[in-house]
């Protein structure tokens, strides 16, 4: 049994110790909004929090993370009190296919603890999230905007 | 094929309909709480209007859009419904989009199946849509004027009202859908001009933004049906082996694999699991054996040798398009080859389809952009008549034309078929990158005269590509393909004398639609080489394109507000000039690049287009900016080679592709326009990189003719 607390909610769950975080969440959790992208921890699509570090679930071994507490972007904000950086992308209509945007938006809100005002130099050097879309451009531009009037 | 709905359709669309609402619900009908809007629309509910296939109005004055287009990102979840709202007078958040049923009504007017691909979506749609919601409009009108005793043609209609500006009664949709539904469906509705139009062009949020930005939006991989089991496939890894034998012993040994099946037309190796991570286990446990054909000994300099010597030699050529006479034209030539290599998709949703199998037929759920060959393919699997095959469109995590192919639900269908289990197969990225439908390898050979002024007035232009319409739609008529020919063989520059040469060198290596098929390559050969030529010439680059766009103004503006926008370059840069008109879209882009050693460096990007009427701004913007970025990246990087019959990269750490730290600003404007909309989704991937080499040569005086710029990223 490996307990996970996952959005605040505790799951004893019986796994393998080697299972990737992101499988256990999405397959055995039921969260899908977490997404697989490369399994390697290249394209950032699976990232979550542990505690408050950004982790790229693919490439974490559930064993390795079991007591800690998760955030997938189920617990980031929700429709009705989003989180300031999804209601950043809102304004700036960040998303195209979205596929990508749950990791985008776990991996900078986690920056965002360390770094309240990154410029666009310190996103370019943090964030290597892909996005095939192309949204890089409209992502600048939401953190730019993160907790300013309409975001 | 556009067949019109009766009643009876309808009752039976919306079964379907519903059918596919269960599943937004989650495993055993239970609410899921990531179900987003699109998924947890409604079913028509009894009393709901339903004047045509596209809209079902409801008694709460909410209206159903059905579309039947893919939403890839490109925003036809937004676009269609709007056009269909403003018609109407619906507000834009009273509408529920849902995503059509593989069914006859929905098939594309100019496909003839129900297709997602070539930017038409907006194009093909427009007046469909606008019909629909004028008919319903009027229908809504007369329920009200018979209530009310009155002329329909002295109401109006607003913000989902009818209203009545001689007695100031205003009654709503919801309440006129019953009396509504009683009504003949006029013939010929009103539409709207466009200076009527309120949410055309000003609509500019998205409907799905709010479900991405919380993780609520389906996608294929997020489908879960009650009992299904996860699998993956091991693909033959050289192009064209067949499979001799395999042990599975190991791959059934790992907890959680339960079946492994091998599918027909050696499809592959299929490992099913009770979750994805012990597929992909077991797929990595399997050990196979292939029996390869000629194709093993084949590496990528072999093809491009080869295709190098047909585009000298001409062996073979089919002559496209033969204009005046290349014969006894004098001057100046211009002589250049380019070469390029095949390169992937690579979606950020890998490769997957659910599909259950039973004895009642087929249920497919899938990220899809052939819903009709997808259904058809499934039904000869299953042995049972595509009528007896439902599809269920999902959102798609990018498209870019890879899910033009319905190879991946074809293996859903064979896998749910032979375990008699609903199962979700899942591609890892590896397969993705390794099977994939690929911008073919191409080389083009430029052949051009300059007369005494300076004018090119001779082009002799050869394509060596393989046919991208073969493994679509079949082998092109005449062995001319228009698609791997798409910007030369329809180039809109006046040279007075022009031969367009094509050769299908049948490489071996699957080839594909991706992103403005066959322009993506021909532009960087054509845009390239007209830059040569007006170097050659002495003019200047803008101006060269422009006297040869004289008689076409549309495209002589786009030009010319990209430069009038652009300015002049940063210091220690250049900036480089391509022109790219794409099926009915002008679009024209200017690169601002520095080099940093052998990379450039895209500073800025300014991209104009001319798409007629904009339906969304913001959707076009993020068209115009994407398909920059996705060009760009193939430009840079985008680089699938292969060795010993096989593709050598497996994953984005070799297959590199555009990220933040290498995306540069972009300008993006699109011109006022009341015409007709034409598309956006593809143009603007295909002038960025003849734009890049372009800036290259202004910049340092040398000629980039092979792609990609950074070949070992």
């Amino acid at each position: 049994m490996i307990s996970l607390t996952i959005n605040g909610k505790q799951h004893d769950l019986d796994v393998p110790a080697e299972m990737p975080l992101l499988w256990v969440i999405r397959d055995i959790v039921g969260l899908t909004g977490t997404k697989f992208g490369c399994g390697v921890a290249q394209c950032g699509a699976c990232t979550v929090h542990v505690g408050e570090d950004a982790v790229r679930s693919c490439s974490v071994p559930v064993g390795t993370v079991a007591g800690k507490a998760i955030t997938t972007i189920e617990g980031l904000g929700t429709p009705e009190q989003l989180h300031p950086l999804q209601a950043a992308w809102v304004e700036a209509q960040v998303p195209q296919c979205g596929y990508c945007q749950s990791g985008q938006l776990m991996a900078i809100s986690s920056l965002l603890k360390q770094n309240p005002h990154p410029t666009e130099d310190d996103l370019a050097q943090a964030i290597s999230n892909i996005c095939r879309c192309g949204t890089y451009d409209r992502i600048r531009e939401a953190v730019a905007n993160v907790g300013k009037a309409g975001a | 094929m556009m067949a019109p709905l009766n009643r009876a359709d309808f009752v039976k669309l919306s079964a379907t309909f519903a059918g596919s609402l269960v599943l937004a619900f989650g495993i055993d009908g239970c609410a899921n709480e990531s179900a987003g809007r699109a998924a947890a629309s409604s079913a028509p509910e009894a009393g709901g209007f339903t004047p045509n296939q596209w809209l079902v109005l409801h008694p709460d004055g909410k209206a159903t859009v059905i579309i039947n287009k893919s939403e890839m990102g490109q925003g036809v979840a937004t676009g269609l419904p709007t056009v269909l709202a403003d018609e109407l007078d619906l507000p834009f958040d009273d509408v529920i989009v849902a995503f059509a049923p593989a069914a006859p009504q929905y098939v594309d007017p100019v496909f003839k199946a129900q297709i997602t691909g070539g930017s038409t979506s907006t194009a093909a749609m427009w007046m469909p849509l606008r019909i629909a919601g004028a008919t319903a409009r009027e229908m809504l009108a007369t329920a009200a004027a018979k209530q009310w005793g009155v002329d329909a043609a002295t109401l109006q209609t607003k913000q989902g009202s009818v209203i009545d500006p001689a007695s100031n009664k205003t009654a709503s949709y919801g309440s006129l859908v019953a009396a509504a539904s009683q009504l003949a469906v006029p013939k010929t509705p009103k539409l709207k001009s466009a200076s009527e139009f309120t949410l055309i062009g000003k609509q500019n949020a998205r409907y799905d933004t709010l479900d991405k930005v919380t993780g609520r939006a389906q996608y294929g991989i997020d489908v879960r049906v009650p009992n299904m089991k996860v699998a993956t496939v091991l693909h033959p890894p050289v192009f064209g082996a067949t499979i001799r034998s395999f042990d599975a012993s190991k791959a059934k040994a790992i907890h959680g694999v339960t079946d492994v099946v091998r599918l027909p037309d050696d499809m592959g190796i299929a490992v099913v699991a009770t979750n994805t991570w012990a597929a992909f286990e077991g797929r990595k446990a399997l050990a196979v054996t292939y029996d390869t054909g000629a194709f093993r000994k084949i590496g990528s300099a072999d093809l491009y040798a080869r295709f190098h010597a047909l585009a000298q030699s001409k062996d073979g050529a089919k002559v496209a398009l033969s204009r005046g006479s290349l014969e006894g034209v004098h001057g100046t030539v211009v002589d250049a080859t380019y070469q390029g290599p095949p390169a992937a998709h690579a979606t950020m949703e890998p490769m997957n389809a659910t599909a259950s199998v039973t004895a009642d037929g087929v249920e497919i759920w899938a990220p899809t952009q052939v819903q009709t060959f997808a259904q058809m393919s499934a039904a000869k699997i299953a042995g049972v008549p595509p009528e007896k095959v439902t599809v269920h469109t999902t959102y798609l995590g990018g498209g870019f034309g890879r899910r033009l192919y319905h190879d991946y639900t074809d293996e859903a269908v064979a896998v749910s078929k032979a375990i008699g289990a609903p199962v979700q197969v899942i591609w890892p990225r590896e397969e993705d990158i390794q099977h994939d439908w690929y911008r073919p390898m191409a080389v083009s050979h430029l052949r051009g005269t300059l007369d005494a002024n300076g004018d090119l007035v001779a082009l002799d232009h050869t394509v060596v590509m393989d046919s991208i319409m073969a493994p679509l739609l079949g082998p092109p008529k005449n062995g001319v393909d228009d698609i791997s020919l798409d910007t030369a063989v329809n180039s809109p520059y006046a040279i007075p004398n022009v031969r367009v040469n094509y050769i299908d060198p049948k490489s071996g290596v699957p080839a594909g639609s991706l992103r403005a098929p066959g322009a993506n390559w021909n532009a960087f050969a054509v845009e390239s080489f007209i830059d040569e030529a007006a170097h050659a010439a002495g003019k200047d680059p803008v101006a060269f394109r422009l006297a040869l766009l004289a008689h076409d103004p549309r495209a002589v503006a786009v030009i010319k507000t990209v430069v009038q926008r652009a300015g002049s370059p940063a210091p220690g840069t250049a900036h480089g000039l391509a022109f790219g008109p794409w099926n009915g879209t002008n679009c024209a882009t200017i690169a601002e690049v520095s080099m940093e050693g052998t990379k450039p460096r895209v500073h800025r990007v300014w991209v104009v287009a001319d798409c007629g009427t904009v339906v969304n701004p913001t959707i076009v913007m993020q068209q115009l900016v994407g398909a920059t970025y996705y060009g760009l990246s193939m430009a840079l990087y985008g680089n699938i080679t292969i060795k010993d019959g096989a593709v050598e990269q497996h994953n984005f750490y070799d297959y590199a592709v555009l990220r933040m730290a290498d995306a540069p600003k972009v300008d993006a404007y699109a011109i006022p326009s009341t015409e007709k909309p034409s598309g956006i989704g593809e143009p603007a991937t295909t002038p960025i990189a003849p734009a890049v080499a372009n800036a290259i040569f202004a910049l340092n005086g040398s000629r980039v003719r092979t792609l990609p710029f950074v070949p070992n990223a």
